[in-house]
């Protein structure tokens, strides 16, 4: 069965986001008037397997490794098997 | 004494780090980042630049490669590693150093000459100097905030190596740019010593920190 992995990577709760406070300056620049500003990076990809567990136990696996920093990021996993993909 | 230079693709102050290492008096070699058996070397520089072009997080996926598995045999072996830079951001990446380096406070590119502390020297590259002393090098980043979790540690274990003086030009934690280990032996730097090791450039403060392999 085939997998949409959907991983949301965002700075942890509290910390320093330099991006999106000047996303917030600049769309103030444009006469904007917003607050909280948040970036969050999505990564998606595809996986074959039969388990969704056992893909999202790797999909982890990969976020623990490579995609995230532990120390910096938080991160939030979505395994969609195709067939429940929207307008599938 | 032969000191390994780690290539990655988008490494590009490696042969400045190839030259001060000669000024210092040792023997410079560049090692591919495909390279994973290091014990030929007696201490390794993990020069600057943007390795991978920086994808995902500075030093992330040079975090994985098999010299990284050299690097981490040779620190069991209590040979001397110095990150410079993106070399510095590589090592808070792997963990041979704690916290990281990430995006700096302002979106500004720091390219200047700053005064720096020695907070310690205890380390093989800071052991020509007098803790407290200021010395001037260049830093060139824009990734370079120092973040930790837990900062005392890094005091209780005198882990702190240099610290921004007279401003923080990048709001990092307590104006640290350098840390190393707990052995000292492993230190990661964000100023770039190899850029400042001959009065016609400024200053040869950086010189010191590559006579240290000696």
């Amino acid at each position: 069965m085939l997998f949409d992995i959907e991983i949301k990577i965002s700075l942890k709760s509290g910390m320093l986001n330099p991006e999106a406070t000047q996303v917030e300056r600049s769309l103030d620049l444009l006469g904007y008037e917003v607050k909280n500003v948040k970036t969050v990076e999505t990564i998606k990809f595809q996986m074959e397997g039969d388990d969704r567990e056992a893909i999202r136990e790797n999909v982890v696996d990969m976020c623990e490794r490579l995609l995230c920093n532990p120390v910096i990021h938080d991160y939030k996993i979505n395994v969609i098997p195709q067939n429940m993909a929207c307008g599938k | 004494m032969k000191i390994g230079v780690i290539r990655f693709p988008g490494t590009n102050c490696d042969r400045d780090v190839a030259k001060a290492v000669e000024l210092a008096g040792l023997t410079p070699e560049y090692v591919w980042w495909s390279e994973d058996k290091l014990t030929d070397y007696d201490g390794i520089v993990i020069p600057g630049g943007f390795s991978y072009g920086d994808y995902l997080r500075a030093g992330a996926m040079a975090s994985i490669t098999p010299v990284i598995d050299g690097i981490k045999e040779l620190v069991k072996e209590e040979k001397p590693v110095l990150g410079i830079c993106n070399g510095a951001q590589i090592l808070g990446e792997i963990g041979l150093v704690p916290g990281v380096f990430i995006t700096n406070e302002t979106p500004k590119f720091n390219c200047e000459w700053v005064d720096l502390k020695v907070a310690t020297s205890r380390t093989p590259f800071t052991k020509a100097f007098k803790k407290d002393q200021t010395i001037a090098l260049p830093i060139a980043h824009a990734e370079g905030r120092f973040y930790t979790e837990d900062i005392d540690l890094l005091k209780d274990q005198d882990q702190i190596v240099l610290q921004f003086e007279g401003k923080n030009p990048n709001g990092s934690m307590e104006a640290i740019t350098s840390v190393c280990d707990e052995s000292g032996l492993v230190c990661a730097m964000m100023p770039h010593p190899e850029r400042a090791c001959e009065e016609l450039f400024g200053s040869d403060d950086g010189l010191n920190f590559f006579k240290g392999f000696l």
